[in-house]
């Protein structure tokens, strides 16, 4: 028999030591006098920001929308009680370093969720390490790729319509007022050729017909050499162009124009976001169309919100930086970090949600959401949910140039974007 | 379009091309006929040209001419002086030893880069043009900046041509080339030739850089394309001839324009990158380049 040195049972004397030391740390007051129900540590969210590279005067904008969300919604007593931060990591507009900063962002740090990203190529880079990560990631980026199914259950895009319901929308307008013989320009990535297949499908149903499609390198700088290949009987231009070439583009088409006949001219704002469309070799614009996601030059029928959003951001009624005339905003896209800020919002109160162990109850609450209404929340206007594409549609406008402002002349519905779900992640595991 | 037009539209996107390829190439292949130095940094101080001409437009009241005109002379001059202090402070301390030269203007370029980047911020700025005369043709319309970009570049180009055969320095420049260290023996002060060929190269991509600006905007990561390019027609030229240099930006810049208008850039791209390593493989020294001994 092996004598035992550890007793594995309590002894009378150690039991009353015990209380009588417990005893005297609470007569000496080391306990907490009260333990909270729950942090009121701030809350911090990630933003996937484009500060430097070819998304640069987006970044600029968002983050200047985001931060002035930011101030609205602490001093509204931020979410759940907790004060809010939002943490800007620049992505350079590249993929790869997409994927670092969701890394970064949520290990280092230790943000609640990322938001904010808007080119589609980062979203394609970044999303799976999101995923793998298992941090909620709400994109601003108006790709299909939500709502397609090519993303996981971790990436949702409730701020901005995508690209599929926005020329869905839009297709039947073009073709009853402009033409039906379309020729496109895009940007040879994700993102354009969203337009590239949509826009095409959609014309289609109306009856009309693309009978061009010219791809364009998304780091092209001259593009004069690819305006030839516009068949002459082209009754539509479609242009949709991004990047730091995005004047020369619309310059060199107003070139090759010139004082000759053109075919009407639509556009995305995209060809011209940050930049002035009073610019000079931009007078050929004047006439033309463009798909706005919310009107840059305040509209005669703006709501009380828009106003107090354009005044929130530091934005003047002509869509410029209140400081600097010539700093134009990117207004068509930027509405989306102020509105995903909103929805963090409310899934966060909703889920109840106290640290990283509940990202999951994000977003489940979010899915769970069905639409927002037009409010400060949602200054560019009311939006449908989606819970299983994880995707919103909302209104988007068709303005035309007059005297160099943009002037809308059409705003779809709601239902004219909608489409069948292609997905529907809530059937994936988390 | 018609076959007519679109060919004559694709020869001048592709004389603009090659008149401001020639330019910037001319400075690659100056540098390292004369000082045997790969410079990597070239891009970057055409990217300076472009980002100081924005400035200077900036800065200059009156109309965009006269600022443009300052821009095309004072450009070069800072972009120069800049490169030479670069060659005195970092390449001559390494005697210009090729892989050293190789690494230390790889870092050169992204000091110049990250600084354009701080100074000048990430977004791409317009320059207006000093004149805004277009050409209305039956077809098409064109600008007539674009044609007067290439009559600019061909002055230049012949001043550097008139500058290296008949002028002291010019002389002193081919001296050096011939053989450093017998230039050295004749009292010729090689350091001082090398600043100042480091300057010409770097001021010549500038010039290139406030030719093209009003046509293409600045933007801090506009060097990439350039670089490339004018290493294709380096390589293809003959490093350090710059007859041969001229007549591969004319091939590249033309057959770029044609072949992209009529089937795609980026089939122009690999073509010409084909071109580079039949060149290296079956003419190593570029077609007028010397055989080395």
């Amino acid at each position: 028999m092996t004598k035992r040195w550890i007793s594995t049972t309590p002894t009378r004397r150690s039991v009353l030591q015990g209380i009588a030391g417990a005893g005297a740390l609470v007569a000496a007051g080391v306990t907490p006098r009260f333990v909270q129900a729950q942090s009121s540590a701030p809350l911090k969210l990630g933003f996937q920001l484009h500060r430097t590279g070819i998304g640069a005067s987006y970044g600029r904008w968002y983050e200047r929308t985001a931060s002035a969300a930011l101030k609205v919604l602490n001093e509204a007593g931020g979410i759940n009680g907790r004060p809010v931060e939002i943490v800007f990591e620049d992505d350079g507009t590249d993929p790869k370093r997409g994927a670092e900063v969701v890394e970064k962002l949520t290990t280092q740090a230790g943000c609640d969720l990322i938001f904010g990203t808007l080119f589609s190529h980062v979203v394609m880079g970044s999303a799976p390490r999101a995923g793998e990560l298992r941090v909620p990631y709400l994109v601003c980026s108006e790709g299909h790729h939500v709502a397609s199914g090519a993303l996981n259950r971790w990436a949702l895009q409730p701020g901005i319509t995508d690209v599929k319901s926005q020329v869905q929308a839009m297709a039947p307008w073009v073709t009853a007022n402009l033409g039906k013989k379309v020729t496109m320009v895009f940007p040879d990535y994700a993102f354009g050729h969203d337009h590239r297949d949509f826009f095409t499908a959609a014309v289609a149903a109306q009856g009309g017909e693309v009978i061009k499609h010219i791809a364009i390198p998304p780091t092209e700088t001259s593009f004069t050499r690819y305006l030839p290949q516009i068949p002459t009987e082209t009754e539509v231009l479609y242009h949709v162009m991004v990047g730091p070439a995005v004047l020369t583009f619309v310059k060199e088409l107003g070139e090759f124009y010139g004082s000759g006949a053109r075919p009407e001219i639509f556009g995305f704002i995209d060809s011209l976001e940050a930049v002035d469309i009073a610019s000079p070799g931009l007078e050929f614009l004047d006439g033309t169309h463009f798909w706005e996601g919310h009107p840059r030059y305040k509209q005669q029928d703006a709501s009380e919100h828009e106003a107090f959003y354009r005044a929130a951001v530091g934005v003047d009624d002509s869509g410029a930086s209140v400081s600097d005339g010539k700093d134009i905003a990117t207004y068509a896209h930027m509405f989306s970090a102020w509105e995903t800020l909103f929805v963090i919002k409310a899934a966060m109160e909703a889920a109840g949600y106290q640290g990283p162990a509940d990202r999951q109850k994000v977003v489940e609450a979010i899915e769970a959401m069905t639409g927002f209404d037009e409010g400060r929340e949602h200054p560019q206007g009311a939006k449908t949910f989606n819970g299983k594409t994880h995707q919103a549609f909302g209104h988007q406008s068709i303005s035309r140039v007059e005297g160099g402002r943009l002037l809308r002349v059409h705003q779809t519905a709601i239902e004219d974007g909608l489409y069948p779900d292609e997905v529907d992640y809530t059937t994936q595991s988390f | 379009m018609d076959f007519g037009p679109f060919l004559l539209l694709a020869l001048m996107e592709g004389l603009v091309t090659a008149a401001v390829l020639a330019l910037t190439a001319s400075g690659l292949s100056l540098v390292f006929g004369i000082m045997r130095v790969v410079n990597v940094a070239h891009g970057a101080f055409f990217m300076l040209g472009a980002v100081l001409a924005w400035f200077v437009a900036e800065w200059l009241p009156g109309p965009p001419a006269l600022a443009f005109a300052a821009a095309l002379v004072f450009c070069p001059l800072v972009v120069g002086a800049i490169a030479a202090i670069a060659d005195m402070a970092v390449l001559k301390r390494l005697n210009y030893e090729p892989e050293a030269t190789i690494v230390a203007t790889i870092g050169l370029l992204y000091i110049l880069e990250q600084a354009a980047l701080s100074l000048f911020g990430p977004d791409a700025r317009p320059v207006e043009a000093p004149f805004s005369f277009r050409l209305q043709l039956p077809w098409f319309g064109y600008s007539g900046y674009k044609l007067a970009v290439v009559v600019a570049a061909a002055l230049v180009l012949l001043g550097v041509w008139l500058i290296l055969k008949h002028s002291r320095a010019g002389l002193l420049m081919r001296a050096t080339q011939e053989d450093r260290d017998t230039a050295r023996a004749f009292g010729i002060n090689v350091d001082r030739v090398y600043a100042g060929v480091f300057a010409m190269g770097a001021g010549l991509a500038a010039i290139a850089a406030v030719l093209i600006v009003p046509i293409s905007q600045a933007h801090y990561l506009m060097g990439g394309d350039p670089l490339l390019l004018s290493f294709i027609v380096v390589i293809i030229g003959g490093l350090g001839s710059l007859r041969g240099t001229l007549v591969a930006a004319l091939l590249i810049g033309l057959s770029d324009g044609v072949i992209s208008t009529f089937f795609a850039p980026t089939l122009a791209k690999i073509i010409a990158t084909l071109v580079v390593a039949l060149v290296l493989v079956f003419r190593p020294q570029g077609l007028f380049g010397k055989r080395a001994a």
